[in-house]
């Protein structure tokens, strides 16, 4: 058996984990599923690749930086496409998710966000067309690393940005004041207000940070794979077990809940055939559902 | 009596509108004193105290701190106007660590002064410092109420009003909350607490009202409440309250 799965896997796991990094905060802070989280990263690759574009008509080809496929105009739009998404999703909660949470039901909030999911992608097909477009047509020479192993110097930088941005939103959640109201929040939401947390604050930097890493997730798949309206929605069942299985409410259980679920479709792409690959984040979410509800770093409810 | 810090005039609130549980109670408290609010169970004393945090919707009255009128004032603005709050149950954050639970309410002091202050809650309670690391879910319930008193008040509230500290724990931990309270109200600070256990609360005490359905009915010097009659009479509720400060018959029914 060859262990190139573990590029794979770890390069897949990294894309769901940032997306779970964002299903997780928004279930442990606002008390819901949002299933429009998987369009968040959809919308967010095609804001991105939008700013590449308008960037290029604007100064011309830039060459890539180094190895790598793609030059500063990606990285510039990259940050945009961030701040696109962070704005999308705090708009989307201002005009759906806070009118309906204040009502005070979480499955209809969960209801809307279905539809908003529907909506968005929608929209996407119907702006860009559902055919699969790409960042760069450019054809990378993998490198070999050992062990049978090749390795990008795309994929490297990509797995190096996903480690230090769950880094960074690991200190910001541990070490920050911003992170402890997140925290307390999730805990106990009376008592948050109490020792005086503006809430309303609070649940903005929630959506902020999982916007932004959902187009960061979608910029990856859309570098390592392709761009298609659907791209997002059908990482939904992966992101949503790799939350379930790292514990909700955990950033590093929502990474390494990733990495495991990407490590193990990918070998199941190698050991049993490609047709599998989606059953298998089924099968661990069910296998955590019925072992262990709670997750790797979850904690039970008081 | 001296400054009066906290002033609570007609204070009606209650979760559904038209259905008030706090009708129309008054009371004050002046600096540097402990005042106990009593009543029988079901009075509202609860209510009360929750609406003067801003957690209970208020439909009348208004409060007074310092003398700014705060009944509008939303929960989470509370602590920065000078009134921190201690809730019965649920009142640390059991994941995080007794660190984290004081860090957390520091939102409105200045960053350099934070360091400072959380030493100076650990030496005012030194048995949380050996726990400083432990998630406050994993405390005993005598240490949890300790460690929800210290993040109240490492904010220098003007106030810090409490509703029943005593509330689940044992005889022991107990006499220990409130030799606590008798000790913070020494350093100066301002107390308001809403108490079942009467003895213990009147014993530490300077003045006291007792609370029925909903309003304020009698009040004075706490320690000579305890013999009072018409304290017995409102509080176990045996006879007809004749003893009312201002007639309520005829409105509303039994709470």
């Amino acid at each position: 058996m060859s262990l190139q799965f573990i590029v794979d896997g770890l390069l897949t796991g990294s894309m769901i984990g940032l997306g779970a990094i964002g299903v997780t905060l928004t279930y442990s802070i606002l008390r819901f599923s949002n299933f429009a989280h998987g369009d968040f990263m959809a919308w967010g690759t095609y804001a991105t690749l939008a700013v590449v574009s308008a960037i290029g008509a604007m100064v011309g080809k830039v060459a890539p930086i180094g190895p790598l496929s793609f030059g500063w105009p990606l990285i510039v739009a990259l940050v945009i496409g961030m701040a696109f998404t962070a704005l999308l999703a705090l708009l989307l909660d201002k005009v759906l998710f806070a009118r309906l949470r204040s009502q005070g039901q979480a499955i209809i909030v969960v209801m809307a966000s279905f539809g908003a999911s529907m909506a968005l992608r929608s929209l996407l097909e119907f702006t860009f067309t559902s055919r699969p477009t790409y960042f760069s047509r450019a054809i990378q020479i993998a490198m070999p690393v050992g062990f049978g192993i090749r390795i990008t110097p795309d994929q490297i930088t990509l797995l190096l940005l996903t480690a230090v941005l769950v880094l960074g939103v690991h200190l910001l959640m541990t070490r920050t004041q911003t992170g402890r109201s997140m925290q307390a929040l999730s805990q106990n939401a009376a008592l948050a207000r109490i020792v005086g947390i503006d809430v309303a604050s609070v649940v903005r930097v929630t959506w902020i940070i999982g916007g932004a890493l959902a187009c960061v997730a979608g910029v990856m798949i859309g570098i390592l794979v392709q761009i298609r309206p659907f791209m997002g929605f059908d990482m939904l069942l992966p992101m949503f077990a790799a939350a379930i299985l790292g514990g909700i409410g955990s950033i590093p259980g929502a990474v390494l809940g990733g990495l495991i679920i990407g490590l193990a479709e990918a070998g199941a792409v190698q050991l049993i055939g490609a047709e599998w690959r989606a059953a298998v984040s089924f099968i661990i979410l069910m296998a955590v559902l019925f072992v262990r509800p709670i997750g790797l770093f979850g904690v039970r409810e008081r | 009596m001296s400054e009066i810090v906290l002033d609570v005039r007609n204070l009606e609130a209650g979760y559904e509108p038209g259905v008030p549980i706090v009708r129309g109670a008054s009371i004050t408290v002046g600096k540097g004193e402990i005042v106990v609010v009593l009543g029988p169970n079901g009075a509202g004393k609860s209510s009360f105290i929750k609406a003067i945090a801003g957690l209970v919707p208020i439909t009348g009255g208004t409060v007074f701190l310092d003398g700014n009128d705060i009944t509008a004032a939303p929960a989470h603005t509370m602590v920065r106007l000078g009134l921190a709050f201690v809730p019965q149950t649920e009142n640390i954050f059991p994941l995080m660590s007794v660190e984290d639970n004081l860090k957390v309410a520091c939102g409105i002091l200045e960053r350099p002064e934070i360091p400072a202050r959380i030493e100076e809650m650990y030496a005012a309670f030194p048995d949380l410092i050996r726990q400083r690391r432990t998630a406050a879910g994993n405390l005993s319930g005598g240490q949890r109420q300790m460690l929800a008193v210290a993040r109240a008040l490492i904010v220098h509230p003007k106030v810090l009003v409490l509703d029943e500290p005593s509330a689940g724990l044992s005889p022991k931990f107990v006499s220990m909350v409130f030799e606590m309270l008798a000790g913070i109200r020494k350093s100066g600070v301002t107390i308001l607490l809403v108490e079942q256990n009467a003895k213990a609360a009147l014993a530490i005490g300077d003045r006291a009202y007792v609370l029925v359905e909903g309003k304020d009915r009698h009040e004075g010097v706490a320690s000579e409440l305890w013999n009072d009659p018409v304290v017995a009479e409102l509080y176990l509720g045996q006879r007809p309250l004749k003893a009312e400060k201002t007639s309520q018959t005829g409105k509303g029914g039994a709470a």
